[in-house]
């Protein structure tokens, strides 16, 4: 079980033969075996009662003439991902007990279920379309006619807002239900943003097309989901990295990840109407992003992941140019965030304001920072490590409040954590040449690959399953979204509407990245 | 008070002077392409071609051309062909009006500029002093958008042109598209464009949004909105560059100062 990509024999518990696998790997898809589906309850029921266990995905694909769906769950205390199937004929009339009344941050999942082959979870609490797929299983449900949670009462209005929103920002619809200006309650609709990823993976057939494919599921993380897409590949053809590539992956996810919280600090100020510290911020992001642009040509770090190598190696007087830049950025992102956060027109509006739990986090399944800011400790980079994360462990951060507080909070400590942890790295990057393969290896027949990261929003999954032919017969791609949306509709509870930007801010959720 | 003006007085004057000068470093490859007369083995250009993600690059060894509409600035073709044959260079005004001004060809190097001829008379007349956006997003993957945020940071700036992104589509002159435009979307796009009073001018900014880019061909699509209207002006990139957008929009707005 110490080798990353060759994965790990199944073994015998109990009597159930469970598939391990580590932060990412690939196995034939008959290593795993094809469970009941009153077995596959029971054991996902019993394994996600352990808060050290949670769900990564769960989710179908035809496969011959059946449905099969997987579920990959996490725990966090051996590192390990355990995956469950059980298959399903074809057909119109698929009831199943749902797995969500147990265990509701199952919902998700079974709600995806539901949309893309029909499936009844009965007992599931809120059985609605997810995404509104181009492929879902029933077309007569649209984005005209989904059904909103509504309440009969005169005393009671709502308010709809989006899917076009007041900024230049991607679509969703927000449906508030008010008690004047009380939020009682907020149900998020999206799915405008369905670009059809999962299938393009597989329509796609050039490499080049599926990495620059893997570079837009959410143009903010090009780095985790790229790097996702590449170990899942990786995995498949049985290619290790070298260090200086797996150095450089890791490098670009923490610098990814403070050129986004930084410019998300920026977002929160906006909404609070402090115009110095917004102002400041975006500025302090811009050397950030231009970076990338000095190290792979893009400011979002497109082009910088490739499958099996690095394309632009970091050199040493480059790596000292960053190195300058960052004691430059530090500070003058001190000198302005100590400032911002003592001030009590930004403390006002930041304090519990948009309170969640850690119950509420551990109930949802929520993840990475979401989960985080509550007290719940979720993140890849600790429980699964992966690149260089393996040898040399990168702190993470937890926060107490679940409010606005915890989020600004936590985005400021994981901004100096990365960058101490960029500064400690740069001296080791040597001088490096592109090792660019001449050819890549076929992809293994009936296989199943499976790779993690941990993006800035939290854990990116990606899986994929391969045909007989060693093509890729399916696709699928989980950001840490589809966990937590449901962590801003908790959060907007009872807060007056006026406080629902800053909230929506502090967590910026992944519109794209949900809506694949 | 105090150490607000300190801050201030730290960061100095933060916003580039002359949009149309500014040098990016040579690193940066996302800039108008540059394809030379250099002879290079037919099996590299097919390998360069098969590898396009997009089916931008095309054409015979003699007359290779990169359509910018459709390129998503992978460089896997300069990588494959050397950059003394493909060189994506720095220069990043890369916006025009006319589709097929975005098409880079073997041999010529003109600079990439908007066609005066093809400017709708009433753009100039109307909009020269200031224009205001409605941005649409119509599946875009947040990196186009964040750009166009970015124009209006203190940076680039672009609000001392008089060009603002506003929330109400009824106080806009024009839309901003980013995405190649998802059935879900479809909709909210046509009803947000006719809320748009007339005149109106419509604009594509990024890869995704003129051709579709990596998603052309998508099941989950409908791009018919773009057949019904002129397109006034495109930005290519994936994302889109602020520069390449502000000096797109100003040279769609007026003439550049002599």
């Amino acid at each position: 079980m110490d080798t990353r990509i060759s994965p790990n024999a199944s073994f015998h518990t109990d009597a159930v033969k469970l598939t391990l696998l580590q932060s990412s790997g690939a196995v034939p898809l008959e290593a795993i075996p094809v469970l009941d589906y009153a077995d596959f309850y029971d054991l996902l029921v019993e394994r996600l009662a352990n808060p050290e266990c949670h769900c990564l995905t769960y989710y179908g694909f035809p496969w011959r003439n059946e449905i099969r769906c997987l579920a990959c769950i996490a725990d966090d205390t051996h590192h390990t991902v355990e995956v469950y199937a059980y298959a399903l004929p074809k057909s119109d009339n698929l009831r199943l007990e749902a797995i969500s009344e147990k265990i509701p941050a199952m919902h998700i999942f079974e709600r995806e279920l539901a949309e893309n082959f029909g499936i009844d979870f009965f007992g599931h609490p809120w059985l609605k379309p997810v995404r509104l797929a181009w492929n879902r299983s029933d077309l007569s449900q649209t984005l005209r006619n989904y059904p909103f949670y509504a309440i009969d009462s005169e005393s009671l209005h709502e308010v709809g807002v989006g899917p076009i929103h007041a900024g230049v920002i991607e679509p969703g619809h927000f449906r508030f239900i008010c008690n004047g200006e009380e939020i009682l309650h907020l149900e998020i609709q999206l799915g405008y943003q369905h670009r059809g990823v999962e299938h393009l993976f597989v329509q796609h057939k050039k490499l080049t097309q599926r990495t620059v494919l893997a570079e837009s599921i959410a143009g903010d993380t090009a780095v985790g989901h790229t790097w996702a897409f590449a170990q899942v590949m990786e995995a498949l053809m049985h290619l290790q990295p070298d260090e200086t590539t797996e150095l450089n992956r890791t490098l670009a996810l923490e610098l990814e990840r403070m050129a986004i919280h930084t410019g998300d600090m920026s977002a929160l100020f906006v909404d609070v109407a402090y115009q110095l510290g917004s102002a400041v911020l975006g500025v302090l992001r811009t050397p950030l992003i231009n970076f990338f642009q000095q190290w792979c040509g893009n400011r979002f770090a497109k082009g910088l992941v490739r499958v099996g190598y690095s394309p632009y190696p970091l050199q040493p007087a480059l790596a000292e140019q960053l190195d300058k830049m960052l004691i430059a950025y530090k500070a003058r992102y001190l000198q302005m965030m100590e400032h911002a956060l003592s001030l009590p027109s930004v403390q006002a509006r930041f304090e519990k304001n948009g309170e969640v739990s850690l119950a509420q986090m551990q109930t949802i399944g929520a993840v990475g920072m979401a989960a985080r800011m509550a007290g719940l400790a979720r993140d890849i980079r600790i429980s699964h490590p992966f690149g260089n994360f393996r040898q040399s462990p990168i702190a993470t951060h937890l926060k107490e409040g679940g409010d606005v507080w915890a989020r600004a909070h936590l985005r400021h400590d994981e901004i100096l954590t990365s960058m101490q942890y960029l500064r400690d790295h740069l001296p080791k990057l040597q001088p490096a040449v592109q090792n660019i393969p001449t050819s890549y290896p076929a992809l293994p027949a009936e296989h199943f690959a499976l790779a993690l990261t941990e993006g800035w929003r939290g854990e990116i999954c990606h899986c994929a399953v391969t045909d007989q032919h060693g093509e890729i017969a399916h696709y699928k791609v989980k950001d840490p979204s589809m966990h937590n949306w449901l962590a801003l509709a908790l959060a907007c509870r009872n807060l007056d509407i006026s406080d629902f930007p800053v909230n929506n801010k502090s967590f910026n959720l992944s519109y794209c990245g949900f809506d694949l | 008070m105090i150490a607000e003006y300190k801050i201030l007085r730290k960061h100095g004057w933060q916003f580039i002077p002359d949009v149309f000068a500014v040098t990016l470093p040579e690193s940066y490859q996302q800039g108008r392409p540059i394809i030379t007369e250099l002879a290079v083995a037919n099996e590299i250009l097919q390998k360069a071609i098969e590898n396009c993600p997009t089916g931008a690059l095309s054409g015979q060894a003699d007359a290779l051309q990169i359509d910018l509409g459709a390129c998503v600035f992978c460089g896997e073709c300069q990588r494959i062909c050397g950059s003394d044959k493909i060189k994506f260079t720095n220069d990043y005004q890369i916006a025009t009006n006319a589709r097929e001004g975005l098409v880079v060809r073997q041999g010529q190097h003109p600079p990439i500029r908007l066609q005066p001829d093809k400017i709708r008379k009433e753009i100039r007349s109307y909009f020269g002093g200031s224009l205001k956006l409605r941005q649409i997003s119509a599946a875009g993957d947040n990196s186009a958008e964040w750009e166009l945020n970015a124009c209006s940071n203190p940076n680039f700036d672009m609000g001392r042109f008089g060009i603002e992104f506003l929330a109400s589509p009824r106080h806009c002159d024009g839309i901003v598209i980013t995405g190649p435009i998802s059935q879900n979307m479809a909709e909210a796009t046509q009803i947000c464009y006719d809320a748009v009073p007339n005149p109106k001018i419509v604009v594509l900014a990024g890869t995704d949004a003129i051709s579709g880019g990596i998603f052309a061909g998508s099941p989950a699509l409908d791009r018919s909105f773009l057949d019904k209207y002129p397109i006034d002006l495109y930005v290519p990139g994936n994302p889109p560059h602020p520069l390449a957008f502000i000096c797109g929009i100003l040279d769609l707005m007026r003439s550049r100062k002599k």
